[in-house]
C-alpha cells in the first residue's frame, strides 16, 4: 500500500486531501507543522510527502533539505504545495530537493495523476502543474 | 600775429621787455603739466586741462586785460577798483595781495590757480588705463632696459623653455603630441628640430590660451622670449580673467554643493520608494497567499463533491459546510481588503454623527452572546452612566469593537474564558477596554500585531482564524477619529487591547490623516 504524508497546516485542505488519497487506497497521516512532519517522515517512511510550503515551526523549504539529507528519506518523492506561485519560489523548490511543485489551488484530478506517476516505479522527477 | 596785433593794439603804453614777460608768464602756464607729465604717474589728461585753463584765466584777467585797460580799450577804473567795483578783484592786487609789480603778482596767482586745479583733479580722479599705461611710459621710460627690442631668441633655449611651459600647463604628454605636431605642419621631422621663431611662439601662446586664458598666456610666453614688460591693460586683463574664472568656480562650488544636496535627497526618496515598492510587493504576495488558501478548499470539495457523487449525506454535508466557510472567509477577506485600501487611500465613506457609547457597546456584546454563551465565557461589561456623547461613525465603531471582542473571545481562556468591557471618562477623552484572559501578547508582538496579515498568539503552532486585517483597520479607524489604539499585556496574563477618542471637538479639529509611516508600522 502507497503511503503519504500530508504536510498542511489549513485544517480544510488537509480534510480534502485526506479524502482524495484514501479514496485513491493510499494509506494516510497528517502533520500540521514542519517539524512534525520531519518526525512522521522518518517514522512512517512514505512513499510521498505532499509538502505545503507555509508551514509552522520548520518550513515546507526546510523539510525538504532535511528529508534529502537523511538517507532515510533521501529516496521519498516530495511534491510542493504551496499559494505562492512565483517562479522564484519554483525554482527554490526545485532546488531543495522537490520532485513536483503544485500551486494552490489545484485541480484535484491533475494532483492524484501527479502523486501517482510520482510513486510509479518507472517514474523519474521533475514536473511542475 | 597775435605778437603783432598786441603789440599794435597795446604797443603804445608798453616796452617789448614788457610784453616779451606777459608771454612769458603766458608760455609759463604749461610748466605744471610739463613737469608733471615727466614725473608723476597720478597726473590725469582732465587735471592737466583744467590746471592750463585755470592759469590762463588767470593771466588774462590779471596781466592782460589790465594792459588793455591802460592802453585805453578797457575803462581805467577796472584796474582801480576791479570788477564790479569789488576791491578784492582789482586785478593787480587780487584778494588784497600788494606790494609785488603786476608780473610776478600775475605769475604767483596763475601758477597758484594752475597747480592747485592740475594737482587737485588729477589726485580727485583715479587714471584710466590707458592714462596710466602711457603715463608708466613716459615715467618710467628711463627705467626700461635697453637691449629688449630685439625679436631674436637665443635659439634651442627657447624652444625648451616654451615646451616646458607647455608641459607645465597642458601635461606632458600633450605638450609634446602638440609640439610633435606642430613640428610636423612645418615639415620638420620631430619637435627637437623646430626653432624659436615668431611662429612657434605665437603657437604655443594659442596652446595656452586654451588652458589659461589668452592674457595670461600671452604674459607666461612673455616671461618666457623675454618680450617687452608688461602693460597695465594686459594686467587689468589678466586680473579679469583670473577673477572670472574665480567667480565661475565659486559658482560651480555652489551648484555642485546645491547638485549633492539634490541628489542626497533623490537617493533618500528612491530609498523611500524602493521600501515601499518591497512592502506593496510584500502584501500583494501575503495577499494573493490569503485569497489562493480558501480558494484552494473551495476547489477541492466541489471537485470532490462533484466527482463523488456516493458520498453519504453526512460527509456531503460536512464538505458543503467546509465549501460554505471557505467562501464566507474569501468574502470576508476581499471586503476587509478593500475596506482597508479605502481607508488608506481616503476614499472611505465615514458617516459622522454623535453617538452614544453605550449602546455601540451593547450590540457589540448582544452580537456576540451566542458564542460567549456556547463557550461559557465570562463577560462583564463597565459603562458608567453619563459618559459623554462622541463623534465617530457609529458602524465603524462597532466595527472595531466587535474585533476587539470577537478577539478577546477567540484568545481568552478555554476553559474559563473571561472577558472584560470597560468604559472610562477622562478629560476630554474617553477610553474603552476590552480584557481578556488569554495568553497575552509578548511584547514583540505587540505592535506587529497591527500590520497587515500579522496574527499574534501562538501562531507557530496553529494558525488562528481571521485574515490579520482586523487589527489593522481597526488603529485606522480610531485613527481617523482622533484616537488610539494599542495593546497592554503581560504573557500569560491576558491582553487589554484599549483605545482612546476625543469626547468633544472631533468635528472642529481637522481629522488626522494617518501618516503612510503609520500604516506600514
Amino acid at each position: 500500500m502507497k503511503r503519504v504524508l500530508i504536510a498542511e497546516d489549513e485544517a480544510s485542505i488537509v480534510l480534502s486531501l485526506e479524502f482524495l488519497f484514501d479514496r485513491a487506497g493510499w494509506q494516510v497521516s497528517t502533520a500540521n507543522d514542519g517539524a512534525r512532519a520531519l518526525e512522521l517522515a522518518r517514522e512512517g517512511k512514505p512513499d510521498l510527502v505532499v509538502l505545503d510550503l507555509m508551514l509552522p515551526v520548520v518550513n515546507g523549504f526546510e523539510v525538504c533539505r532535511a528529508l534529502r539529507a537523511d538517507a532515510a528519506t533521501a529516496r521519498t518523492r516530495i511534491l510542493m504545495l504551496t499559494a505562492r506561485g512565483r517562479e522564484q519560489e519554483i525554482a527554490r523548490g526545485f532546488d531543495a530537493g522537490a520532485d513536483a511543485y503544485v500551486t494552490k489551488p489545484f485541480s484535484t484530478k491533475d494532483l492524484m495523476a501527479l502523486a501517482e506517476r510520482l510513486v510509479a516505479p518507472a517514474s523519474a522527477s521533475g514536473q511542475a502543474t | 600775429v597775435l605778437g603783432y596785433l598786441y603789440f599794435y593794439l597795446a604797443g603804445e603804453a608798453y616796452a617789448l621787455v614788457s610784453i616779451g614777460l606777459i608771454s612769458f608768464t603766458a608760455v609759463a602756464q604749461f610748466a605744471p603739466a610739463i613737469i608733471g607729465g615727466l614725473y608723476w604717474k597720478g597726473a590725469t589728461r582732465l587735471g592737466a586741462t583744467w590746471g592750463l585753463c585755470a592759469g590762463f584765466a588767470v593771466w588774462l584777467y590779471t596781466l592782460l586785460l589790465p594792459s588793455f585797460a591802460k592802453s585805453g580799450w578797457l575803462p581805467i577804473t577796472f584796474i582801480a577798483e576791479g570788477l564790479f567795483g569789488t576791491d578784492l578783484l582789482r586785478p593787480q592786487s587780487l584778494f588784497g595781495l600788494t606790494g609785488l609789480d603786476e608780473i610776478t603778482h600775475c605769475v604767483f596767482w596763475s601758477l597758484t590757480a594752475n597747480i592747485a586745479c592740475y594737482v587737485g583733479i588729477s589726485l580727485a580722479r583715479k587714471p584710466g588705463a590707458t592714462e596710466h599705461s602711457q603715463a608708466s611710459l613716459f615715467v618710467d621710460a628711463l627705467k626700461q632696459p635697453s637691449g629688449t627690442g630685439s625679436r631674436f631668441w637665443r635659439g634651442s633655449a627657447s624652444v625648451r623653455e616654451l615646451a616646458a611651459l607647455l608641459a607645465r600647463f597642458l601635461g606632458p604628454e600633450r605638450a609634446r603630441d602638440a609640439l610633435s605636431g606642430y613640428a610636423s605642419t612645418r615639415g620638420l621631422a620631430s619637435a627637437d628640430q623646430l626653432t624659436a621663431d615668431a611662429a612657434l611662439v605665437h603657437h604655443v601662446e594659442s596652446l595656452l590660451a586654451g588652458a589659461i586664458g589668452s592674457a595670461s598666456a600671452r604674459v607666461m610666453v612673455a616671461s618666457v622670449v623675454e618680450e617687452e614688460p608688461l602693460k597695465l591693460d594686459e594686467v587689468l586683463e589678466i586680473i579679469n580673467e583670473a577673477t572670472q574664472a574665480l567667480a565661475y568656480s565659486r559658482q560651480l562650488e555652489q551648484k555642485s554643493r546645491e547638485l549633492e544636496g539634490a541628489t542626497n535627497e533623490l537617493r533618500r526618496a528612491n530609498l523611500r520608494l524602493q521600501e515601499l515598492d518591497r512592502l506593496k510587493d510584500e502584501f500583494i504576495s501575503t495577499i494573493t497567499h490569503e485569497l489562493r488558501t480558501p480558494l484552494t478548499s473551495i476547489r477541492a470539495f466541489s471537485e470532490i463533491l462533484n466527482d463523488n457523487p456516493d458520498l453519504d449525506p453526512q460527509q456531503r454535508a460536512r464538505f458543503l459546510g467546509v465549501v460554505i466557510k471557505e467562501s464566507e472567509r474569501l468574502t470576508r477577506l476581499i471586503n476587509q481588503v478593500l475596506d482597508l485600501a479605502r481607508i488608506e487611500s481616503g476614499n472611505a465613506e465615514w458617516h459622522t454623527s454623535e453617538i452614544d457609547l453605550r449602546e455601540v457597546v451593547e450590540d457589540a456584546v448582544t452580537s456576540l452572546s451566542q458564542v460567549v454563551k456556547d463557550r461559557q465565557i465570562e463577560l462583564a461589561v463597565d459603562v458608567p452612566l453619563g459618559v459623554p456623547r462622541i463623534v465617530a461613525d457609529r458602524d465603524r465603531l462597532q466595527q472595531v469593537l466587535l474585533n476587539l471582542l470577537s478577539n478577546a473571545v477567540k484568545f481568552c481562556d478555554r476553559q474559563s474564558g473571561c472577558v472584560a468591557v470597560v468604559v472610562q471618562h477622562a478629560g476630554n477623552m474617553v477610553r474603552v477596554d476590552v480584557h481578556d484572559n488569554g495568553p497575552g501578547v509578548s511584547r514583540a508582538e505587540q505592535e506587529v500585531i497591527f500590520e497587515k496579515f500579522r496574527q499574534g498568539g501562538d501562531t507557530l503552532k496553529h494558525r488562528p482564524d481571521g485574515s490579520g486585517l482586523g487589527l489593522a483597520i481597526s488603529r485606522q479607524i480610531i485613527g481617523h477619529f482622533g484616537g488610539r489604539l494599542w495593546v497592554e499585556s503581560t504573557p500569560g496574563a491576558g491582553a487589554t487591547f484599549s483605545f482612546t477618542l476625543p469626547v468633544r471637538g472631533a468635528r472642529e479639529s481637522p481629522i488626522p490623516r494617518p501618516e503612510l509611516q503609520a500604516r506600514i508600522a
